[in-house]
């Protein structure tokens, strides 16, 4: 049980770890947006299935209802982070903002 | 199959009255409210359920066309196809992310990345069914939904080639026969 959890934190940070390189090394604006608005809700579901399983440890009523708030969060994140990440990419659009091609680094 | 004017395909059934209609989304409403109301009070003293159950009350009464705007027999199996497309999302979820963890930390990463915006035309009417697969688009990641808008056609910045060519395909299937839409 104790190690399913450590493994699962372990994903989480990973997950988040790749998602905060992603964004530096990234091209330009809209690429960096993938690694940032995508590894989180992974990274997110990892995690808090972590700390839901541990929260179980001792099962009882209010613990169980403690790890169902926790996979409330998961859900809202779910919903609201694709809606944030296209609406920032709306906005780059409306900006008229180039995206980074191949072709450009080469001229 | 017919498709009512917000979208939602019927059933070739029996009308059913308004009055059992909204007297329907009002008690799926109420059960949402009460049942978050439980959760996320997590006491069970009769004062307490009394008190949530007034608000659940008050709320589904004045909000019912909210959540649920038109309440069909169609909304059921709507629900249950949404289920059963959720497993399938997350494993695509899980399969993307691994592949754009292999891409955050590859050394030579410019050149495995090929960003580049592809447009296709889908026939899904509904704003639900267009919601839906936007987000789904965006979730999986190596693709971000750009513009989607009320005739069908979606704008995808896609990170590289390999991302860009799963789309529209499955997804586009899946999600319309959820909603029971033609491609």
């Amino acid at each position: 049980m104790d190690i399913l959890v450590i493994l699962l934190l372990l994903i989480g940070l990973l997950f988040f770890l790749g998602g905060a390189v992603g964004i530096i090394r990234m091209p330009d604006f809209y690429s960096r947006l993938h690694p940032a608005g995508k590894l989180d809700t992974l990274g997110i579901l990892a995690m808090v299935m972590g700390l839901a399983l541990y929260n179980l440890h001792h099962f009882s009523l209010e613990s169980l209802l403690l790890s169902i708030k926790m996979f409330l969060i998961v859900f809202f994140v779910f919903l609201a982070s694709p809606t944030a990440t296209h609406s920032i990419v709306d906005a780059g659009m409306r900006a008229g903002l180039r995206h980074w091609t191949k072709k450009k680094r080469k001229v | 199959m017919t498709v009512s004017s917000n979208g939602i395909a019927k059933n070739d059934g029996k009308p059913t009255s308004t009055f059992f209609k909204s007297f329907f989304s009002f008690l799926i409403t109420f059960i949402l409210m009460f049942l978050s109301w439980l959760v996320l009070s997590g006491k069970f003293e009769p004062l307490l359920l009394w008190l949530g159950g007034i608000s659940s009350f008050l709320v589904a009464y004045y909000f019912y066309d909210l959540l649920f705007p038109a309440l069909e027999t169609g909304y059921v199996k709507i629900f249950f196809r949404f289920v059963q497309y959720c497993p399938w999302l997350i494993w695509e979820i899980i399969k993307a992310n691994f592949h754009l963890l292999y891409l955050s930390f590859h050394p030579r990463m410019k050149e495995l990345i090929d960003p580049h915006i592809i447009t296709f035309k889908s026939n899904l009417k509904s704003d639900i069914a267009i919601t839906t697969l936007a987000n789904s688009i965006t979730l999986t990641p190596g693709t971000i939904t750009v513009t989607a808008d009320s005739d069908g056609v979606f704008k995808v910045h896609a990170i590289d080639r390999e991302s860009a060519e799963a789309l529209p395909g499955i997804m586009l299937e899946k999600v319309a026969r959820i909603f029971g839409e033609e491609i």
